[in-house]
């Protein structure tokens, strides 16, 4: 599964599995946060991914929550 | 005037259809078949002396011999110009077409010209080693496929200098021309604008590459058991980038192993990124590498393990074809290691 920010990309390149991300320089945090709010950003996309993993797609599939 | 040998197979010289594939080449005085077309295309200017007839299978299925059969009776005659098919929607036939046309071209050094549809497996074999005429997918498109392939067969012949592919009709063949365009970049670019927001047809200076697409593998079944691994195309490398993996259009990948690792350090790990602000990154590195999380996951239980190793490359005018070929080569490591989930991170 693929984890990036530019959705677009990702969905040309042929990935079937989605999570959109933060931004590009920081997919998976967000420095103008805390250290515990960052981890909190990271953990709740990481359990989306895995959650992604565990559904069956039939195709390309954005998991946007 | 210009002298054509032409090949084509046992259906177009209306011998037979797949019962007759297996008849060894032969050769024919003058016009078969679609030779009648080229023959009113080229009026005057040229003449098909003879035609090579030959069925797919056995072409296909004695390449060795059947190529050098047909190149004999080709110096037999000659000719000026060889013309194979065109072969359409045919993939055998495409083959024998792509086969033959270039071994003419490059052993007895005589102009070839093919013709086929671009999704013929001949095509993607032979498109960058002869001229190829892009074709309709059926005999229904002879017209149009002469059209198009008699006048680039004359300028072959007589030696003339051949325009892009886009003007000649032929598939692109990977050689690149330099050339001046009459309008400067920004008026192009901005007509372009202004047709696609009207709708209108426009075509693009700078093509994407073929992407590829794959089925979605199934579901993982029990992520709390699983072994995933982590891979990015963010370039987090550890400290010093000891591979000396490049900041832009890398020519390799790296293997890291993360055994023990809990959480990437601004002391341990970097980005070799060239192309975003590498800042944050630096900082901590779990920001596009999610090790730490990950590490919580798996002493929690929420899933299997966190597989020894990771997989880098920066993803920065790399080209399509390099990574393909890291993503072939370590994707092997993964499935050996027995990983049963992999999550990409992009930057």
């Amino acid at each position: 599964m693929h984890m990036c920010t530019v959705v677009p990309i990702s969905l040309t390149v042929g990935a079937n599995r989605i999570v959109p991300t933060i931004a590009i320089p920081h997919p998976l945090g967000n420095p103008t946060l805390t250290l515990e709010e960052e981890r909190d950003i990271r953990r709740n996309l990481v359990g989306r991914a895995l959650r992604a993993l565990e559904t069956e797609v039939t195709g390309q599939t954005v998991f946007e929550k | 005037m210009i002298k054509v040998v032409q090949y084509i197979n046992q259906f177009f010289a209306n011998v037979g259809g797949e019962e007759m594939a297996h008849i060894p080449a032969e050769v024919r005085e003058g016009v078969v078949g679609p030779g009648l077309a080229f023959k009113q295309a080229f009026g005057d200017e040229a003449e098909i002396v003879a035609t090579i007839v030959c069925g797919d299978s056995y072409f296909n299925e004695n390449l060795e011999e059947a190529k050098k059969v047909v190149l004999d009776m080709v110096k037999k005659y000659n000719p000026d110009l060889f013309i194979a098919g065109p072969a359409f929607n045919a993939g055998r036939y495409g083959v024998a077409c792509g086969t033959i046309a270039t071994a003419v071209k490059e052993e007895l050094g005589i102009p070839s010209l093919t013709g086929m549809y671009k999704e013929n497996p001949g095509a993607d074999m032979f498109k960058n080693k002869i001229y190829m005429v892009s074709t309709k997918n059926s005999a229904a498109g002879m017209r149009d496929a002469v059209k198009k392939m008699a006048p680039l067969a004359l300028k072959l012949a007589k030696g003339e200098k051949i325009g892009a592919s886009i003007e000649e009709g032929y598939m692109p063949n990977g050689i690149r021309v330099n050339f001046f365009e009459k309008e400067r970049g920004s008026k192009r670019a901005v007509d372009m604008l202004i047709k696609k927001l009207s709708g209108k047809e426009y075509v693009t200076e700078f093509p994407m590459p073929d992407f590829d697409r794959v089925d979605p593998n199934p579901a993982v079944k029990d992520i709390t058991k699983a072994k995933i691994a982590l891979v990015t195309s963010g370039g987090i490398v550890p400290k010093g980038n000891p591979d000396h993996i490049e900041s832009s259009s890398a020519s390799k990948y790296g293997e890291y192993d993360i055994d023990g690792v809990m959480d990437l350090t601004e002391a341990t790990y970097e980005t070799a990124h060239g192309g975003y602000d590498p800042v944050y990154a630096n900082l901590d590195a779990d920001r596009v590498l999610p090790v730490d999380i990950l590490r919580e996951f798996e002493k929690q239980g929420k899933i299997g393990s966190l597989h020894k190793y990771f997989y880098t490359t920066v993803g920065n005018g790399t080209a399509v074809k390099s990574s393909k070929g890291f993503a072939e080569e370590f994707s092997k490591k993964l499935k050996a290691d027995g990983v049963d989930a992999v999550i990409l991170t992009s930057t």
